[in-house]
């Protein structure tokens, strides 16, 4: 599979110069990738594009040839670096994760989710509970490429190794693509087979 | 050097309503205890949403209504009642709180920086020192006149450490002062509590930011799950950790990504799932079987402090 980005450029509409421009990228499934660059570089903005959120770009992206779909399911998930951001409060995990896919007893102890956590609120469990949540929702069957988002940023070093690990381990098994953006280069340098620098390619 | 603050086996709880009038007690810190002198940066790390900002919360009273804090907080060896600390915050002790959202929106940075004055000579005072703390800091007059939203990230942060040290504190608590800054202002801002340790002042950095932690603090308490349950020194965070005592911190540094990305299973438990014995004892691989009911305390080792049986004196290796 290929998710390509062609002359990607982009600015914001009160802005006078532009954030992102000319910007040629292609990912596959057979490496991990790190994308690595500064706060307020545009690194965000990229993501939201590649993974269809962002649709105001001069440009194209495309995922195996075709454009991406701007209804239904997508096929390329993008995971933040607040997962208490993305969750309905007033739903519990369980509904959370169901508006999904119904995740499977051994996906779950394999993300170390307690069963206790299921019928609990987003506010009731930490950062590093719910992202693991947040991670699991966007592994529905049809899933085919992961953009991570800084996700491991805010959480302690011990549980960032947790996660990493559980979802290296499906992006493997079921053949998936996987972008890590992050600006901590040992972590890009650790689990990456290759690193791509904003500054690089963007053409600003 | 002197002993500024004394922090001893400090418990929060909150009363909370569970279903109609049934309430229950959350407890967010179970024991709580570290210590600061003058001219030293004592790190307190722990995960986002363990409750470490409530430490600094109870240092200057400010806890909410709903909260009950029990031990002591003492500084320079007089416990400190409410009045004591209504007294202290904003003279000896400073606050240095975590983003811009704390300053009034609607008043402008000098102003809010000098703070209520009694008379016009007063503030002309106070205005030329604050001139002067803000000029060391590089924020130039039009600084004065702007308000909040008109500051950039880097400069907010300028902004709130200078406000802080407007009064000469002898002592300051950062409250996550890193988050959400690109690596040269994090760089920077590590740089001014140096410089605040160089002259003297102790300070309180509290953080999740295992890096910013390491590059700047002497000691580094380690907070989990509502306990305090090691205070390392800087240099133990080297080679392959060795000299670390608790298994937490161990599996804690080598779990970085220079340091072997080392896997380790299991949860902090949650609060209100806080377990009898030692909070670690569901993932620990040399405990005893007494950490199950047995809760260990604070050992002192001189510089550093571990709560694990393991370093209790005339303990047994192994199980």
């Amino acid at each position: 599979m290929e998710l390509k980005a062609t002359n990607i450029s982009f600015k914001y509409p009160t802005a006078k110069n532009y954030l992102l421009k000319d910007i040629n990228l292609t990912l596959d499934n057979n490496k991990i990738m790190g994308l690595i660059g500064d706060s307020g570089s545009g690194k965000s903005t990229l993501c939201k594009i590649l993974s269809g959120y962002v649709t105001n770009y001069e440009g194209a992206v495309t995922f195996d040839g075709k454009a991406l779909p701007n209804k239904g399911f997508k096929s390329i998930q993008l995971i933040y670096q607040h997962p208490e951001k993305v969750m309905n409060p007033k739903w519990k995990m369980e509904q959370v994760l169901k508006e999904s896919w119904d995740v499977p007893d051994d996906i779950l102890n394999e993300f170390g989710i307690q069963k206790s956590w299921l019928t609990r609120f987003p506010q009731e469990l930490s950062g590093g509970e719910l992202q693991r949540f947040s991670v699991l929702r966007s592994l529905n069957p049809k899933t085919k490429f992961l953009i991570a988002d800084e996700m491991t940023t805010m959480l302690d070093a011990i549980t960032q190794v947790q996660i990493l690990d559980s979802v290296l381990k499906v992006v493997k098994q079921r053949k998936m693509g996987f972008l890590l953006v992050s600006h901590d280069m040992d972590l890009v340098d650790t689990i990456c087979d290759d690193k791509i620098y904003l500054k690089d390619i963007n053409g600003v | 050097m002197e002993k500024l603050l004394d922090v001893e086996n400090v418990s929060i709880s909150f009363i909370q309503y569970t279903k109609g009038l049934n309430q229950r007690e959350l407890k967010v810190i179970t024991d709580l205890t570290l210590d600061i002198s003058e001219g030293e940066i004592l790190a307190v790390l722990g995960s986002s949403g363990s409750g470490k900002s409530l430490l600094a919360h109870a240092i200057f009273g400010i806890l909410p209504e709903n909260a009950n804090l029990n031990g002591k907080i003492k500084y320079k060896g007089k416990e400190l009642s409410q009045e004591d600390k209504e007294e202290l915050r904003g003279n000896e002790i400073a606050l240095i709180p975590q983003s811009v959202n704390f300053l009034d929106p609607l008043m402008k940075i000098s102003d809010q920086a000098i703070g209520h004055t009694e008379n016009d000579a007063e503030k002309k005072e106070k205005k030329i020192k604050q001139r002067e703390i803000f000029e060391h800091y590089n924020l130039g007059p039009e600084v004065d006149e702007m308000y909040p939203f008109q500051l950039s990230g880097g400069m907010a942060r300028r902004v709130l450490v200078s406000t802080a040290l407007l009064s000469d504190p002898k002592l300051v608590v950062a409250d996550e002062p890193t988050p959400g800054l690109d690596e040269k202002t994090v760089h920077e801002t590590l740089n001014h509590f140096k410089h605040m340790k160089d002259n003297g002042v102790g300070v309180l950095l509290i953080t999740h930011d295992i890096h910013a932690a390491l590059e700047i603090a002497d000691r580094i308490g380690i907070f989990y799950s509502g306990y305090v349950i090691e205070i390392a020194e800087n240099k133990d965070f080297s080679g392959d950790g060795e000299n670390l005592l608790h298994p937490y911190t161990k599996a804690l540094y080598k779990a970085l990504p220079a340091n072997g990305f080392e896997l380790t299973k299991g949860h902090q438990p949650l609060h209100g799932e806080i377990p009898k014995g030692c909070p670690y004892y569901d993932r620990c691989e040399m405990r005893f079987d007494r950490c199950r009911d047995e809760r260990p305390e604070l050992i002192d080792l001189g510089n550093k402090k571990v709560r694990c049986f393991k370093y209790e004196e005339g303990a047994e290796d192994g199980t």
